[in-house]
């Protein structure tokens, strides 16, 4: 970066240390290599997603809201990779707004004051930020050149546009900025906002499969070789539930699904090795290979 | 976004009145305004697997039928993913008041209208109160064991093990028990919000069914039971 390093309080979130591990990864890397400074969020919880909000409005604000505390706390804005995260953070805030007594609630239980001045980013949005695409245009060293990637930008970072006021809630169209950015070619196609199910891939799983079988066919279909996402769930969905849902659908699919920052990590230079390229269950190598990018 | 105009006032009778007053108030958006057009269920990715559209949800809440929208599998069957909300012409937040219901449903104890998603979310709650973190390993064995559907999935939980996308071991937040007061203080305004459900009902003994002894009540859940 140039003048003043960026700096994020860092809140990983709970997928982000397992089945996300490479989306962890990948954030890290590309924060590394472009000079914005990750701070972690020294003891962070669950944000509650995909469950609190369904069983007590007190719960779902709470969670996320003691995050946000040790952010204030840190004197940083927060980053969460997480669309999830994202969307629980958002909401955390504007719930405080709506009801009073929710701060005073947290601050009786946990002895934290809730303030609501951290502000709240995804990743589209920093690497969407000026200086941010800036320094990713000038260290790219190798772009993604040939690459067909389908952007999926999913629900949480547009919806609902009240609270995260971030892109255009029908056409997003920051992942394209970036896959342009990095050398790769972004495919249009109808399903880059609709939902994949979320958690309901592990309580119904049937339904996820009908619906990454759309999104995916429809990515397909637009000539795409890849897609790339920003949400945990999304990428599990997608990723997991692919093989099921091309059995479904009677034709092959077998598009590697990558976190947006894998791929911005793999045009800056960074190793594929530190970026959990090997960890889908779509392989995520062999498509690079053949396209001699990795 | 514009505020809907004078609002449409359903003509339900005091149980009419009541449901939609509370879910105004949790959602914080005026179902009341809907004039049923249907845009949220034809965007809605998910309608195909409800019983009833989001439209008819908003119909029930207006009026009142409170039994008929908690025992729904829509308010399971949904995944918050806002599209509705995005695109109401009413300025509605029909997300939001599928929260409402769930919310409702859970503090009267009622059985999900889908019970693996209720599963579900009990199991990952469990696991966020224990850990303070989720751990996606143990939620995943809690919730096939509590569902007696061990085997489904075993194959795609060994390759994701393999892959070293489950963490054998939770970790813990070193303020679990932050975590842990937040749950408390959650079930015990949950606790209130119930018993004060309660006496309303009471206070109006012919709309009380609906409070009391609703159908599909499962036996030793007393409402407010945040898991």
């Amino acid at each position: 970066m140039t003048d003043e390093t960026l700096r994020f309080a860092y809140y990983p979130g709970c997928s982000l240390n397992s089945t996300a591990k490479e989306y962890d990864l990948s954030t890290r890397a590309v924060a590394r290599a472009i000079g914005v400074e990750l701070v972690e969020v020294p003891d962070w919880n669950c944000c509650g997603a995909s469950s609190a909000h369904t069983v007590d409005p007190f719960l779902a604000f709470a969670l996320p809201a003691r995050v946000l505390v040790q952010a204030e706390e840190m004197g940083l804005d927060v980053l969460a990779p997480c669309a999830a995260c994202y969307g629980r953070l958002v909401a955390a805030r504007a719930e405080a707004a709506r009801h009073p007594d929710y701060a005073r609630r947290l601050e009786k239980a946990t002895g934290r004051r809730f303030r609501g001045t951290a502000r709240i980013l995804n990743v589209l949005e920093l690497l969407g930020d000026e200086r941010v695409a800036a320094a990713v245009a000038g260290a790219v060293t190798r772009p993604l050149e040939g690459l067909k990637v389908a952007p999926y930008y999913g629900c949480l970072l547009v919806r609902p546009p009240k609270l995260t006021r971030f892109d255009d809630p029908e056409r997003p169209v920051t992942m394209d900025r970036v896959l342009q950015a990095i050398g790769a070619t972004p495919v249009d196609h109808p399903f880059q906002t609709e939902c994949c199910g979320a958690s309901l891939g592990i309580s119904r799983t049937d339904l996820v499969v009908e619906l990454a079988g759309r999104i995916v066919g429809a990515a397909k279909l637009a000539g795409a070789e890849a897609v790339a996402v920003t949400c945990p769930l999304c990428q599990t969905n997608l990723d997991s539930r692919q093989e099921a849902a091309a059995a479904r659908l009677g034709e092959g699919l077998g598009l590697p699904v990558y976190y947006i920052t894998q791929l911005v990590g793999l045009a800056l230079g960074v190793p594929p090795a530190r970026l959990g390229l090997r960890r889908h269950l779509v392989d995520g190598l062999g498509l690079l290979r053949q396209k001699k990018l990795a | 976004m514009a505020t809907p105009n004078a609002p449409l006032v359903m003509k339900g009778g005091p149980a009419a009145g009541r449901l939609l007053a509370k879910v105004d108030a949790m959602s914080g958006t005026q179902v009341e305004a809907c004039y049923q057009c249907g845009k949220c269920s034809g965007g809605c990715p998910l309608a195909f697997a409800m019983d009833y559209q989001p439209r008819q949800i908003m119909r029930l809440v207006q009026l009142g039928l409170e039994d008929e929208a908690l025992a729904s599998s829509t308010i399971w069957v949904c995944a918050t993913c806002f599209t509705c909300t995005a695109r109401c012409p009413r300025d509605i937040d029909i997300a939001g008041v599928m929260d409402a219901l769930r919310v409702l449903a859970t503090r009267r104890g009622l059985r999900p209208g889908d019970r693996n998603i209720g599963a579900f979310h009990r199991a990952f709650l469990d696991s966020v109160r224990r850990f303070g973190r989720g751990y996606e390993l143990g939620l995943m064995l809690l919730y096939k064991l509590r569902t007696l559907r061990l085997t489904e999935d075993m194959g795609l939980g060994l390759k994701m093990l393999a892959k070293g996308k489950l963490a054998l071991l939770p970790e813990t937040a070193k303020g679990r028990a932050e975590v842990e007061a937040i749950f408390r203080e959650a079930a015990e305004g949950a606790r209130e919000a119930a018993e004060g459900a309660r006496k309303a009902a009471e206070d109006s003994p012919e709309t009380a069914e609906g409070a009391a002894a609703g159908p599909g009540r499962s036996k030793g859940a007393a409402g407010g039971d945040v898991r």
